[in-house]
């Protein structure tokens, strides 16, 4: 590399960490991809508006404090399309989104609210299915719907039903999971197969005439959690599960906000072979394709042995696998030992690759 | 995965590289173009240049159909996508290109009916459901996407489908690499050829390469062992004082061509007499319209087109790119005022495009990193 490549890509990256402006005049499909136009969305028009210490980390759940403890808070908003996908639906969905933004955090959920907005015209069966999907999620998670909320809005101005979520829960003082608690040589956990979810939504729209049987991997995080604080303890660093936006952008959030690099090894990655096919086709990567039961876990190079076998013997966990580490450089950027022998940048994504997947 | 793990395996890719290596010679410098903008992909998805020697350097060539559409283009696109009774469908690549009002997804939120498909033949399903509006196809690409624009045509004439057409921009592949030949700026030693494109026209096309500029070209599969492969063989004609056209894609390109998809596309299409690239400028013959038996399907001519042309922005040095000339974080603009959030020229915007391959995957400051480490 050439010392003016080198200015170039140093002047880029000082780019990179200025505070983003949203410039936009209309909000368009990107913008709720998970990528950069999200981010921009988010941090350029919403926190700058909103600014105040509990909302600063902008992190799926927020950590409020209250006497000694901690109370975690998150809220989801479900539209995915089909309503009914192959291993699950958006009512069991909604209950396992949310119960997962709090698990990550190490949060022991306390109760969730549901609110509906429904289409006018949809089959009673349907709503009715869902509700009792919704049901069943939230007696699997341990976790009682508390509390809702119903609109009816008219026929066209919702694809039948979306589902809104929000959840509390207890933060677990023994945990100090935080991207600050990061360091260098830490190793990075993943639970289980990639894109899943993603792939059986795209598949299951029926626009790609792919015939494959790919299931949603939609399921409650918190036994893995709880399989990885008993192996680990205060070795767990770090948690998040890769939702909208995949592994990618979950680890350049990581990177960026630790300061320190982050090294993937592509022949580690658990992905089936079905779910690469059809990225393959559509020229996605999988790195970007959203889970529903998947985590990521950073944990001290000591533990990770050990929190991977905890892993394995929780169902859901049975193809986890160490996928990468932490390294001093290069700070802030996610790279990764191509499986060819080769190493590239892994960026945060641009613009849309799936429509409503969650 | 079967067909596609076979040809990612490292092992294979370090004798390949050690082979490679073993032919260059250290006191030269070697640049060869990757003609095609999936290869320029593959190259930075699969990290190949670290396989490479430093002597070998790999310059992207125009092979990127939606690189090189010039905004005018755009920009009429987007005039038809407009209008009320049209459902405008494109390929999702289109969506982010700039023109210079906007792109199609911006149209979009602003009210147009635009729809991404993944074949020209889910655009004529749409316009069989849609009977009372008129449904447009973006038709881009070389070669290797006009043969199905083609028969997507001949059904739809075959079926009497009024509401569909085509406003078509396929490009052919020769013209330009001609054009680059001919640029008194760039000094190539061989070229990497475009392999699907090969698929439909075959090898005896690019013979001119070699007998009337002396220029080796091997035409190239997609996975990274084939890229490595194809710059061994280029390296062995070099070394061996040899030019000659090879096929290393022979698995799947047959040295004539697919002659039933080249009857359709004579049947549909025919040269324009010329046709403006971007950052190449107008190329005789370098383009294909529909032919006087389609031109009812001729969204051209079904709808006025404004017809103007669009200069690029300043700024913007995406022909020097695009020629070779300029790596992508030479131009002036890389990375600040053009990146692929906010893409200047069309090189930032498709993944097959030099800029937003090397934005994307090919920044990373290569002294600090391991390469190959393993766990």
């Amino acid at each position: 590399m050439t010392n003016k490549e080198q200015r170039v890509l140093d002047t880029l990256e000082q780019n990179r960490r200025r505070p983003p402006k949203f410039t936009a005049s209309r909000i368009d499909m990107s913008h709720g991809a998970g990528g950069k136009a999200t981010h921009k969305l988010i941090e350029g028009l919403l926190l700058p508006a909103l600014e105040n210490p509990a909302l600063a980390p902008l992190s799926d759940a927020a950590l409020i404090p209250f006497g000694d403890a901690h109370i975690a808070l998150t809220t989801d908003s479900y539209v995915v399309r089909p309503l009914r996908f192959p291993g699950g639906s958006i009512g069991e969905l909604a209950v396992n989104g949310t119960v997962n933004d709090l698990a990550v955090f190490g949060a022991r959920p306390l109760a969730l609210s549901a609110a509906l907005i429904v289409e006018e015209g949809l089959e009673t069966e349907i709503l009715s299915r869902e509700v009792e999907a919704m049901a069943a999620a939230a007696a699997r998670a341990g976790v009682p719907i508390a509390t809702g909320d119903t609109k009816v809005v008219e026929r066209g101005k919702g694809d039948g039903l979306y589902v809104i979520t929000t959840g509390v829960g207890v933060a677990d003082p023994e945990l100090n999971l935080s991207s600050a608690s990061v360091c260098p040589g830490d190793k990075i956990l993943c639970s289980g197969t990639l894109g899943d979810h993603g792939a059986a939504i795209l598949i299951a729209r029926g626009d790609l005439e792919l015939e494959a049987e790919v299931l949603s991997d939609t399921r409650p995080l918190t036994p893995l959690v709880q399989a990885l604080k008993r192996s680990a303890g205060s070795d767990l660093r770090f948690m998040r599960d890769p939702t909208r936006g995949g592994v990618g952008t979950v680890l350049n959030e990581l990177a960026r906000d630790s300061g320190y690099g982050v090294a993937l090894w592509e022949e580690k990655l658990p992905i089936r072979d079905v779910v690469n096919g059809a990225c393959e086709i559509l020229g996605i990567d999988p790195l970007y394709v959203a889970n529903e039961g998947k985590l990521l876990a950073v944990v001290a190079p000591g533990a990770a042995d050990a929190a991977l076998e905890a892993l394995w013997s929780v169902e859901g966990g049975e193809d986890a696998q160490i996928i990468g580490e932490v390294r001093e450089e290069p700070a802030r950027m996610v790279i990764m030992h191509t499986g060819f022998g080769g190493t590239r940048m892994i960026d945060m994504l641009v613009g849309d690759p799936l429509p409503r997947i969650c | 995965m079967k067909y596609v793990s076979e040809f990612r395996d490292a092992e294979l890719a370090r004798a390949v590289s050690a082979e490679i290596a073993s032919v260059t010679d250290p006191e030269r410098h070697y640049k060869v173009m990757e003609v095609c903008g999936g290869h320029t992909h593959t190259i930075y998805r699969h990290g190949i240049k670290d396989l490479l020697p430093d002597q070998i350097e790999l310059v992207h060539g125009p092979g990127c159909p939606v690189c090189v559409l010039p905004m005018g283009r755009v920009d009429e696109g987007i005039s038809i996508a407009e209008r009320p009774e049209v459902i405008f469908t494109c390929f999702g690549d289109m969506m982010r290109v700039p023109g210079s009002k906007g792109n199609l997804l911006e149209v979009k939120a602003e009210g147009a009916d635009i729809r991404m498909v993944y074949s020209p033949l889910d655009a004529l399903r749409i316009a069989r459901e849609n009977p009372d509006r008129e449904v447009v196809f973006y038709a881009i690409g070389f070669e290797t996407t006009a043969p199905s624009t083609a028969l997507t045509l001949q059904r739809a004439k075959k079926e009497g489908l009024e509401n569909f057409s085509v406003f078509c921009n396929h490009v052919t592949i020769v013209p330009p690499v001609r054009a680059l030949l001919d640029s008194p700026d760039l000094r190539l030693d061989g070229f990497v050829g475009p392999g699907h494109v090969s698929t439909v026209i075959g090898c005896r096309p690019y013979e001119f390469m070699s007998e009337d500029y002396g220029k080796p070209c091997v035409v190239a599969g997609f996975e990274p062992l084939d890229l490595l492969q194809s710059v061994l063989m280029l390296m062995r004609q070099i070394g061996a004082g040899r030019c000659e056209v090879e096929n290393q894609y022979s698995r799947i390109v047959p040295w004539e061509g697919n002659l039933a998809a080249l009857k359709s596309m004579a049947e549909v299409f025919e040269l324009r007499p010329y046709f403006e690239w971007r950052g190449l400028g107008f190329i005789a013959q370098s383009a294909l319209k529909l032919s006087p038996a389609y031109a009812d399907f001729d969204a051209e001519l079904r709808f006025s087109v404004p017809g103007v042309r669009v200069a690029d922005p300043k700024a913007c040095q995406c022909g020097e790119v695009l020629k070779g000339v300029l790596k992508p974080h030479e131009c002036k603009v890389f990375g600040t005022a053009c990146t692929p959030e906010r893409p200047l020229g069309a090189l930032m915007v498709s993944s097959e495009g030099a800029c937003a391959a090397y934005y994307n995957f090919g920044r990373k400051s290569f002294e600090k990193v391991e390469i190959g480490s393993k766990v």
